[in-house]
């Protein structure tokens, strides 16, 4: 932020634009770009792992088995939950209500905190039945062809952990725009600023749902 | 300065503000390719340095300069710095940078910040890159493949893929701000048929590095977790692939071929438009050929691994993919000649920079063609054919296009001239060098000489041997224009806002423009290269 902020709300885009449209459809545009690249991430190790599970139908189907469905579901609700009060969020903003931006803001933060406190105990319990093959801990699997299996939980902590480092990333802006909310000194551009944050805090609702949908229901 | 005292807007961007924080600091996007300018400088002679070690290496069959293991390394060293930190920046990061927002007649970048952040992220992770590679054995090649850097390499090459990691969103994000410059901050009446081929040609290479190096960030994760925390998505005693390591891999890196030469073509055609005089032959047709380049980028990947065993018939369709690349590349080589032709030829400096990469990339981009049939790869694969022909398109071509742009646009960039003479001399040394360093390449590995080997049957030795004095030479050709650019920063004459009476709408500006590109907004009411109206004038 460059500019000295002031209690008046300013309709002067930044200086390399000529207008607050043009900023507007730039920076949403930006986000939208970015949102590409992640797909692209995550794609790469989607395409990875299809590869693995036509190779090893069963043992993966097998080893799917082995995570908690019930816990799963749970989050995929709780975050689709989430984003629906990240968009009440972008709503109240735009009608310029201040606490109701706040309290939707914190919300989605307590749903997000929440998500991963469960997919952390998840992370725990799989420690606790030793199907965690990381940092050399013993990995015993009680089904067939535990090297393959192997393979399949490799993909399961590589695919939530870096949907877990998103999530926190995004935890951490929206933590910043409760504070931009708190001072509200500049709705318009909050506005800006909570409806790109917006796609991407539905962005990685969206990645949840394929992991979801690949480790846990592709199960035998 | 009497004039920037009179007015503070058309004061240029280089004389406003000389403190440190005024340059580590600055958004502007003309101060950044400054700041990218130094650092990829930087890291092509070190490059450089560590090629040159090899090339006195190979001048006998023995190995005698250097042990195997430091060979090893030290053309890792040259892979690395060249391929990550100098070819894939080199043209959009210093004169894409400078010259997008002038070209499009905007006043910066979409995102100014994001580009300041971009240079540090690069730089950071170049260095941290650099200081891992150098301190410590890391052999792998710049291609790290698997399972030899999962399994077996120094430990180091986590450092090094890191490094490789972070610079990638230096990347993205130099990509983001060129894509969204080009849609949303065109000047009116700048359609996009009226844009620049440099502008185009930064636009696509914008795309490939936007769609292809987050995989390459995945692949690198995957890399780096095997290693650190023994989560082996590619390792054979689970099952996994150490050949699906090298098709994320080339994925990423094949496209990050275009990255490489199509910012090169973007800058010989605004080159040879100017010094023929004549409008660019089939613009259309060279815009779209740019497109069409970057589209099939992204499906040829698999001609690196013809022999690593993937499926005949996977084998069959990449081949089949790479011929059709020939076809947008031969559009535009033969587009280039013929606006040569009935042109008014002026052979400046620049212009023999912009011929000799039309010829080497002619050469490159043959032998490029023997490379992609299935039968003669599996004869030259891994051997100097490859290396040979890489270079004329890495080397010949996109250095050649990044040394003639900055030529062409210097006295832009600095308000200076460069002289003349001396960088004629200079262009001469590189085309004669060059070729004398990369034409017995192609011999010698026609002939059976394997890539990556410091010693070799006495044979070829002749052939190193002049490989190697071409190397020298080469060496002058590039030592040469460091020294008289820095040289005209002081001395050399005032440049006019437009010594070459080009067109384009950075020419309608001051050399060097204000802190905004242009004191008035700008229109744009007819087609690109319009020399004919220019020289009627």
């Amino acid at each position: 932020m460059t500019t000295t902020p002031s209690t008046t709300s300013k309709a002067v885009p930044d200086e390399q634009f000529d207008d607050l449209t043009q900023q507007r459809q730039a920076v949403l545009m930006g986000m939208w770009i970015f949102l590409a690249t992640e797909l692209m991430l995550f794609g790469g190790i989607f395409t990875a792992f299809t590869v693995y599970r036509f190779a090893y139908p069963d043992v993966f189907a097998e080893a799917a088995t082995h995570l908690d469905l019930k816990l799963g579901t749970l989050n995929t609700v709780l975050l689709v939950t989430s984003s629906l009060f990240m968009a009440l969020a972008e709503r109240a903003v735009n009608a310029e209500r201040r606490r109701l931006t706040l309290t939707f803001l914190l919300v989605t933060i307590s749903i997000g905190v929440i998500f991963l406190g469960i997919k952390g105990y998840e992370w725990h319990h799989e420690y606790t039945e030793k199907l965690m093959p990381i940092l050399g801990l013993e990995f015993i699997y009680p089904g067939a062809n535990p090297d393959r299996a192997e393979m399949f939980f490799n993909f399961y902590y590589v695919l939530t952990g870096l949907h877990a480092v998103h999530m926190s990333m995004g935890l951490v802006m929206l933590t910043v725009l409760v504070v931009f909310t708190m001072r509200w000194r500049d709705p318009p551009r909050l506005g800006r600023q909570i409806q790109i944050n917006g796609l991407y805090w539905a962005f990685v609702d969206v990645v949840w749902v394929f992991i979801f949908t690949t480790q846990y229901l592709l199960r035998a | 300065m009497s004039e920037a005292a009179a007015n503070q807007a058309s004061e240029s961007y280089l004389s406003s503000g000389w403190r440190i924080r005024d340059w580590l600091l600055t958004t502007d996007h003309k101060r950044v390719a400054w700041l990218y300018t130094i650092s990829i400088t930087a890291f092509f002679f070190l490059g450089g340095l560590a090629a040159l070690v090899i090339r006195l290496e190979l001048m006998t069959p023995d190995g005698d300069v250097v042990s195997a293991d430091a060979y090893n390394q030290l053309f890792t060293i040259h892979g690395v710095v060249m391929v990550w930190f100098f070819l894939i920046p080199s043209i959009p990061n210093t004169l894409g940078n400078f010259l997008l927002p002038l070209m499009v007649g905007a006043k910066d970048l979409a995102f100014p910040k994001l580009n300041l952040i971009s240079w540090y992220i690069y730089t950071v992770g170049g260095l941290f890159t650099i200081a891992a590679v150098i301190t410590s054995g890391v052999d792998t090649g710049w291609t790290f493949y698997t399972p030899y850097s999962t399994q077996f390499a120094d430990r180091a090459v986590v450092a090094a893929l890191t490094g490789v990691f972070v610079v990638g969103f230096s990347s993205i994000a130099t990509g983001i701000n060129f894509i969204v410059t080009t849609h949303k901050m065109r000047a009116p009446g700048l359609t996009w048929f009226r844009l620049p081929l440099f502008v185009w040609a930064n636009y696509a290479t914008s795309l490939v590095m936007v769609l292809a190096t987050p995989v390459l960030s995945a692949t690198l994760i995957l890399l780096i977790l095997e290693r650190m925390m023994g989560i082996g998505i590619f390792d054979p005693a689970l099952g996994g692939d150490p050949i699906l390591f090298q098709h994320l891999f080339w994925f990423y890196s094949h496209p990050a071929v275009y990255i490489m030469i199509l910012p090169g073509m973007g800058v010989v055609s605004e080159l040879i438009t100017c010094f023929s005089r004549k409008t660019v032959f089939g613009y259309h047709g060279m815009a779209l050929s740019i497109l069409a380049i970057s589209v099939f980028g992204f499906l040829v990947w698999g001609h690196h691994m013809f022999v690593s065993g993937q499926s005949l018939y996977a084998g069959l369709m990449f081949s089949l993919f790479s011929f059709f690349v020939a076809l947008p590349s031969a559009i535009k080589t033969f587009n280039w000649t013929a606006t040569l032709y009935k042109g008014k030829l002026i052979f400046s400096a620049v212009m023999i920079y912009a011929l000799s990469f039309v010829g080497l990339f002619t050469i490159g981009g043959f032998t490029g063609i023997f490379l992609a049939s299935l039968a003669v790869d599996v004869h030259v694969h891994d051997t100097y054919f490859v290396v040979a022909h890489f270079h004329y398109i890495m080397v010949g071509s996109m250095v050649t296009a990044y040394i003639g742009g900055l030529h062409f646009w210097w006295p832009k960039m600095t308000g200076r001239m460069y002289p003349e003479l001396w960088a004629k001399v200079a262009a001469l040394a590189l085309f004669i060098g060059f070729n004398l360093t990369f034409f017995p390449q192609y011999l010698m590995g026609y002939a059976g000489m394997p890539r990556r080997y410091q010693t070799y049957p006495e044979d070829f030795q002749i052939l190193h041997v002049m490989s190697s004095l071409g190397a020298g030479v080469l060496a002058i050709g590039y030592l040469l224009p460091l020294v008289y650019l820095l040289w005209s920063l002081r001395w050399g004459k005032r440049a006019p806002p437009n010594p070459w009476r080009a067109a384009g709408l950075e020419w309608r500006t001051d050399s060097p423009p204000p802190k905004h590109n242009f004191l008035e907004p700008q229109t744009v009411t007819g087609p690109p290269y319009d020399y004919d109206t220019i020289d009627n004038k």
